[in-house]
C-alpha cells in the first residue's frame, strides 16, 4: 500500500482519535491495529499527533504515565497477548495511579460466535478485562467507531483505564 | 567501585532542576540526600518500568532534564526500553543505572549475569549516541560537566546519554519509604505539567 492510499475506515478510525485531542499514540503493531499504520503514518507527518513506537507492551502505560505528568494526551494501541504482558504496569500504574487512559487493543482470536473462539488470547480477554474492573467496548465495525471517543471520555471521566477491542482484521 | 551513597551524594550536588526518577534503592537515598522533593518520583509501582516513565515525560516536556537513577536488576527486567528509548532519541533524558550486581531490596541476591553483563555495552548496541562507565568516583565526579551536557541539537550524536555506574553492593536497612509513588505523584505531576505550561508560554511569546 502506497503512503497515500488510506482506508477510509483507518481515516474514520485515526480522525476520532485526534477529535479527542490525541497527541501521542504509543503502539506496538498487531494484526488487527495494523490498518491504521499509514493513517498514523500520514497524521504524524502533517503534525496532527506522534507515533511512539515501543519494542514490548510492557513499555506502553508507564509510558504513557510520562507523557500524561507532561501534560500531553496519549492512546495506547497494542494486541491482546501484548496486554496481558503489561499486566503488571496496569496493575501498578494505570489502576493503582488512577490514568485516564484509553487502551485499543487488538483482540486477536475474536470470533462473533463466542463458542467458536479456540484461541486463548480471545477466550481470557474480556474475563481478565473483568478481573482488573477495566471497563470495554467492542469494536466491531465502522459503526461502532464513535465507541472510541465515547471511551476516551470515560477514561478522563472515571480517571482510569477503559479499553477498545478491535475484533478482526480491518482493512 | 563507587561508594553506592556516594555516588548519588556526587550527582545530587551537581543537581539543578531536572525531574529525578529512582526506583526501589535508588530513591530510599536519594530521598533521604534531595532537597527537591517536588522533582524526585520515588519509583515502587512496577519494577523495571523506571525508564520508561522518564522517556515519556523527556518527549513530554523538552526542555525539562530528566534523569533516570535505575538498577541494574530493574534494567534488566526492561532491556528493550533502550531500543526503545535510543529510537525516539530525546536529548534531555540521562539513563544512570547503578550496577551493584545484587537485588538490593530483597536482601542481596546476585542479578542473573552479575559481573559478565555489560550494560554499557547494551546502550551502545542499542544506539544510544553517548554512553559513560565509570568504576571510581573521582573520575566520576570530575567527568560529570560532561556528562550532564546536553548532546547537539542535530545530527548523529543527538539523543540520551546513559551512564553506568559500578557500585557497592550495600545493604540498606529496610525501612518504610519516605514517600510512595502514590503519595509522590501528584506534586511531581503538578511540577513538571507547571513546567510544560511555562515552556509553552514562553515560546509562544518569542
Amino acid at each position: 500500500m502506497e503512503a497515500t492510499e488510506v482506508s477510509v475506515r483507518a481515516s474514520e478510525a485515526v480522525a476520532q482519535l485526534l477529535a479527542c485531542g490525541i497527541t501521542h499514540v504509543v503502539w506496538l503493531p498487531d494484526s488487527e491495529s495494523s490498518f491504521l499504520y499509514q493513517a498514523l503514518q500520514q497524521a504524524e507527518a502533517a503534525g496532527q499527533l506522534r507515533v511512539v513506537p515501543i519494542c514490548r507492551e510492557g513499555e506502553a502505560i508507564p509510558l504513557a504515565l510520562g507523557l500524561l505528568m507532561g501534560g500531553q494526551r496519549p492512546v495506547i494501541i497494542i494486541q491482546n497477548t501484548g496486554f496481558f504482558e503489561a499486566g503488571d504496569s496496569l496493575r501498578g500504574q494505570a489502576l493503582d495511579f488512577g490514568l485516564p487512559l484509553l487502551l485499543l487493543i487488538g483482540y486477536r482470536g475474536w470470533h462473533p460466535d463466542r463458542a467458536q473462539m479456540t484461541d486463548t488470547a480471545a477466550i481470557y480477554l474480556e474475563p481478565v478485562l473483568r478481573a482488573y474492573g477495566v471497563p470495554f467496548y467492542l469494536l466491531d465495525s465502522p459503526a461502532a467507531l464513535p465507541l472510541i471517543p465515547k471511551a476516551y471520555a470515560e477514561a478522563q471521566a472515571r480517571r482510569g483505564p477503559v479499553a477498545v477491542l478491535i475484533a478482526g482484521e480491518w482493512e | 567501585m563507587l561508594p553506592y551513597r556516594d555516588a548519588l551524594r556526587v550527582l545530587v550536588a551537581q543537581r539543578r532542576n531536572e525531574l529525578v526518577i529512582a526506583p526501589f534503592q535508588a530513591a530510599i537515598v536519594w530521598e533521604e540526600l534531595s532537597t527537591r522533593h517536588e522533582l524526585d518520583l520515588p519509583y515502587y509501582g512496577s519494577m523495571g518500568k523506571a525508564a520508561s516513565t522518564g522517556l515519556g515525560v523527556a518527549l513530554a516536556v523538552p526542555h525539562l532534564d530528566v534523569w533516570v537513577l535505575d538498577g541494574d536488576g530493574s534494567l534488566l527486567m526492561n532491556l528493550g526500553c533502550l531500543v526503545t528509548t535510543a529510537h525516539l532519541a530525546p536529548p534531555n533524558l540521562w539513563h544512570f543505572v547503578l550496577e551493584n550486581g545484587v537485588y538490593g531490596t530483597t536482601g542481596g541476591q546476585p542479578i542473573p549475569g552479575r559481573d559478565r553483563v555489560d550494560f554499557a555495552g547494551f546502550a551502545r548496541a542499542a544506539g544510544f549516541p553517548r554512553v559513560f562507565a565509570f568504576d571510581e568516583l573521582a573520575a566520576f565526579e570530575r567527568a560529570l560537566p560532561t556528562v550532564l551536557a546536553r548532546t547537539p541539537d542535530a545530527g548523529p550524536l543527538r539523543g540520551p546519554t546513559f551512564v553506568a555506574l559500578r557500585v557497592t553492593a550495600e545493604q540498606f536497612p529496610r525501612r518504610v519509604p519516605r514517600r510512595t509513588t502514590k503519595q509522590a505523584l501528584p506534586e511531581v505531576w503538578q511540577t513538571v505539567e507547571r513546567i510544560a505550561r511555562e515552556t509553552v508560554a514562553a515560546r509562544d511569546r518569542h
